[in-house]
């Protein structure tokens, strides 16, 4: 497959997903299961493409799942998006100097 | 009623807002340029879809979808789903927009709704000036898809140490993103604690050895969403917290 139809198909997708609602709908959404779908979505998918796969990630599994509970303590106690994920690859680089 | 001069100024506060958000998407864009070159990706190609994207977990999934050539139906549908949030801020944000915005600047708008120029975007008080929004993007759009470039190209000279330190930095970003709403919310918490246990079974089962990752995630998404809006409607102040 061709990789310029991907970044042309992902383009589009991901352009026409934010202009739609700005462009047409100026009344909220009333649907309360709708809302309700749209709110958890981001949460459950974003847990779903982090897990197990920062483990595979890492040429060690465990450095991963010591970036992983790293990471979520350090968040769960206010680190920053920026601190986070600055802290999960210092973790992981610590962690393969003495693993590997 | 708006003048050249309130233009002006909300451009420079929104370039000032928008520079530690620049920063810190050229470190994490870095770590995705990773995955891209991983996926077969040239830096241009790389920038072009940071520079068209602007979407972390989405751009994420649509490399690994390269990497196990995909079709194009499940790259779009991927990033339909990677994305949806921004759906829901784009609906916020039409309310925080003065009814007769033109539709000019609410295309423009559109194209760089992130979570963190959402985030300063709905934090403006009162209606939103477009021209905020247009000088954060003006530092965060180059400092995503350069910081994307730089990935593939410094990648290749990286020791392998320091590529497997950094491929974590996008997955410390998901982190930050659905901790803090967990900590506040007892639901939210208990729905990515099952995420994490699903996702893993799923990636584990033989059963479902034939299905791709990305297939996998759209499932596990849309069933364990769909079940949780069923089960827990929101209250509407919940959303508009999430959205601001």
């Amino acid at each position: 497959m061709n990789i310029w139809l991907y970044i042309l198909v992902s383009a589009a997708v991901s352009y026409l997903i934010r202009v739609t609602p700005l462009a047409l709908i100026r009344r909220e959404i009333r649907s309360r299961t709708l809302r309700s779908f749209l709110y958890y979505v981001p949460y459950v998918t974003l847990a779903v493409m982090t897990f197990p796969a920062i483990v595979d990630a890492t040429q060690s599994p465990l450095a991963g799942l010591l970036a992983l509970i790293a990471g979520c303590l350090l968040s769960w106690f206010g680190g920053s998006l920026f601190q986070v994920a600055i802290a999960c690859c210092l973790v992981v680089l610590a962690a393969e100097w003495f693993l590997i | 009623m708006t003048t050249l001069n309130d233009n002006r100024a909300c451009f420079r506060a929104g370039l000032r807002d928008g520079i530690p958000i620049a920063l810190g998407y050229f470190a994490v864009a870095f770590t995705l340029g990773i995955a891209a070159r991983n996926a077969g990706f040239t830096a241009l190609q790389a920038f072009v879809e940071s520079l068209t994207n602007n979407a972390s977990a989405g751009e994420y999934a649509v490399f690994s979808l390269a990497a196990a050539g995909a079709g194009l139906w499940e790259v779009a549908v991927m990033t339909l789903v990677a994305n949806a949030r921004y759906l829901l801020m784009s609906c916020s944000l039409s309310q925080k927009l003065s009814p007769d915005t033109p539709l000019g600047h609410r295309m423009l708008i559109a194209f760089d709704v992130t979570d963190e120029i959402f985030g300063i975007s709905i934090a403006v008080p009162g209606r939103l000036n477009p021209w905020y929004t247009y000088g954060a993007m003006a530092v965060a759009i180059p400092g995503w898809s350069v910081g994307t470039c730089l990935g593939v190209v410094m990648g290749n000279v990286l020791p392998l140490r320091l590529v497997s330190a950094l491929s974590v930095g996008l997955y410390g970003m998901f982190i930050a993103i659905i901790v803090p709403p967990s900590r506040r919310s007892k639901i939210v918490g208990g729905l990515v604690l099952l995420s994490f246990a699903l996702s893993y079974a799923a990636a584990r089962w033989e059963a479902l050895a034939g299905l791709s990752s990305g297939v996998k995630t759209i499932l596990l998404t849309v069933v364990i969403s769909l079940a949780a809006a069923l089960l827990f409607p929101v209250k509407d102040t919940e959303t508009e917290e999430a959205a601001s």
